[in-house]
């Protein structure tokens, strides 16, 4: 046990001494606890090792970002979420004005880019809900690109329901969970 | 430094990881087999104090399965062995359908030699045994080997006990991809991250786990092997890339991309070559699913209206609807004999995970949980793993294929999810 710390924490050691090159080498991860190979005896059967080792990423944010630079909550551009009935990916019409807001403002600064995340409840398969949630933000990414903002401008993608705003098992959690959040640069 | 934490913390779990999953079972079949499992002479002289003994092992991965009764065998002397002449009245006293005898010795290189015996106590017959050679570290891996010939023999299903199962552990917000012995036991982390890990899928060989982690802030697929700790991205597109789905050869990947706009299906080589899209649907189509014959995927589209599972030859082609009750229907899983789909059905609001025979077209909901999901069938095809909330915690929960047989699996302090069983033959 004290040769695996040795190990481990060397490992990790040197992980910090090469830190200026954090995306060449994968994190230290587990070692390979299993025995070695067993070699059978005349009418044995030897049973195999299943050693198994792992990646740690726990140490691989990214630096804080940086604040957002439109943040006036008097304005209707500090709106950004639409939100959906369950199962369902149509824009509801009291959300339209937000994204026309939206579009208006991409629009007019042109070197400004927007991240939509589409997010669903937590209710049914994860893998459908990624799709839903892509569902939901191509919808109200391709709405922006209808009112005038450009391709490039704008990236839609899921969290499906991997990134509950409320965590509760409930109706109202839910309700707040099927949404889609536009995002500008250094706000994600 | 915060590498050299999180490398502790990962090593820290590696330490206590034995029993961190822990399994209770909630019902069990109406006829089960009794089965004795006696000590093993010497058996405890592979103890290493934390450990239980071999014997302890099979007769709890025996009972796991919903199909044996470990009987009480008191300490015997003289105490009987595989070689000893077997009293089948005092066994049959005992109320003993089947027995099993055997013994530890050590050998001179170091390591140990296992031999057991299997008896069938009403036809007074042995129905075959064992030797195994063992190192201390083992002993669990050999009583499951034990446990899985026992099974064999008396139900003529093939044992999962030496198989392992993958899953996902929310704690706080971190996410571990752990790999563990199908009882729970042995954990150890794949990959730890503060973003979501979802959709782990074993390779055929067992060799190998595809899984979506959304590490760089959206879900992106990766392969990595069980033994060499470094992921592969095999898809990383514009948009989602998620719902892999390994093909029977293990040479291809279905998986769910939304490069193109809707989320469709595509085929990839593992190392993230030769894409291939197979729908082109105005809709969601997504959790590809192989049979086993390697000729269908299944997979779940919305181009009725409603979540559905469709059909269509691996090689791309017209689909064809499966399901057609209710509203949402997704989650396909066939079965490993290629008989049976599983899939999640929404019923009054509820989620269950549900059993279509496709050849009789009869349904059968399993579980009767309100938020079920990901169902997954043991390599025998006799249960499926599917995860669950109990009390507002993630747990796993076993339903045997008759809906009879329930285990719950559970996680001190955390939510556990995704459950994925991997193949026999590892």
């Amino acid at each position: 046990m004290r040769a695996l710390w040795t190990i481990l924490i060397a490992s990790a050691l040197a992980a910090c001494a090469t830190t200026q090159t954090p995306d060449t080498q994968p994190p230290a991860g587990v070692e390979d606890r299993a025995p070695g190979a067993v070699r059978p005896g005349p009418g044995m059967q030897p049973v195999p090792p299943k050693p198994v080792t792992g990646v740690d990423l726990t140490g691989d944010k990214p630096a804080a970002a940086a604040p957002a630079p439109h943040r006036d909550l008097a304005n209707i551009l500090s709106q950004r979420s639409v939100y959906y009935d369950f199962d369902k990916y149509d824009i509801k019409d009291e959300f339209k004005p937000v994204i026309e807001a939206h579009a208006r403002y991409l629009r007019e600064n042109g070197g400004l880019k927007m991240l939509i995340q589409g997010n669903t409840d937590e209710r049914g398969s994860r893998e459908y809900n990624i799709a839903l949630g892509q569902r939901r933000s191509e919808g109200v990414k391709r709405m922006l690109l209808l009112l005038g903002a450009r391709e490039d401008q704008v990236e839609a993608v899921s969290l499906g329901e991997e990134k509950p705003k409320e965590t509760g098992h409930n109706e109202e959690a839910w309700t707040r969970n099927r949404r889609s959040d536009m995002l500008y640069a250094g706000e994600y | 430094m915060r590498n050299l934490l999180a490398a502790i913390l990962v090593l820290f779990a590696a330490c206590s990881a034995h029993a961190q999953l822990s399994i209770e079972i909630t019902g069990a079949g109406a006829e089960r087999i009794p089965i004795a499992v006696a000590p093993l002479a010497g058996e405890g002289a592979l103890l290493d104090g934390s450990s239980a003994t071999i014997s302890a092992i099979v007769r709890a991965d025996l009972e796991r399965s919903g199909l044996f009764r470990g009987l009480e065998v008191p300490r015997l002397v003289p105490q009987p062995t595989e070689a000893s002449r077997v009293n089948y009245a005092e066994w049959r006293s005992r109320l003993a359908d089947a027995l099993v005898l055997g013994s530890v010795a050590a050998r001179p290189d170091g390591r140990y030699e296992v031999r057991f015996r299997l008896y069938d106590v009403l036809k007074q017959s042995a129905l075959g045994g064992v030797a195994y050679t063992l190192t201390r570290d083992q002993v669990r891996a050999t009583a499951h080997r034990i446990a899985d010939y026992v099974y064999e023999k008396l139900t003529g299903g093939k044992g999962v006990f030496s198989t392992r199962i993958a899953y996902v552990v929310k704690r706080g917000e971190r996410y571990e991809l752990q790999v563990a012995d199908a009882d729970g036991a042995n954990e150890q982390a794949m990959l730890v991250s503060d973003e979501p890990i979802i959709s782990p899928v074993w390779s055929p060989d067992g060799r190998r786990l595809a899984y979506v982690s959304f590490q760089n802030k959206k879900p992106i697929v990766y392969v990595q092997d069980i033994e060499v700790p470094k992921q592969r991205v095999v898809a990383n597109f514009k948009g989602s890339n998620s719902a892999p789905a390994w093909s029977p050869d293990g040479r291809r990947l279905a998986l769910a991309l939304t490069r193109d706009g809707n989320s469709q299906i595509y085929l990839i080589d593992p190392d993230g070559s030769n894409l291939q899209r197979l729908t082109r649907s105005g809709g969601i189509d997504t959790e590809p699913f192989f049979s086993p014959d390697g000729q269908w995927l299944y997979f779940t589209s919305d181009r009725g209206g409603s979540p559905q599972i469709y059909r269509m030859p691996s090689t791309g082609g017209e689909a064809q609807r499966i399901t057609f009750e209710g509203s949402y229907n997704v989650s396909p899983r066939v079965s490993p004999d290629g008989r049976g789909l599983a899939y999640l059905t929404r019923n009054d609001g509820r989620f269950q995970v549900a059993l279509l025979d496709l050849t009789t077209r009869q349904v059968q909901v399993l579980t009767d949980g309100d938020l079920d999901e990901s169902p997954s069938f043991a390599p025998n095809g006799r249960q499926i793993l599917l995860a669950t909330i109990v009390a507002g915690r993630g747990v796993l929960t076993a339903v045997s294929a008759d809906g009879r047989v329930k285990q719950r699996l559970t996680v001190s302090a955390g939510d556990v999810r995704e459950p994925a069983w991997g193949p026999l033959n590892q």
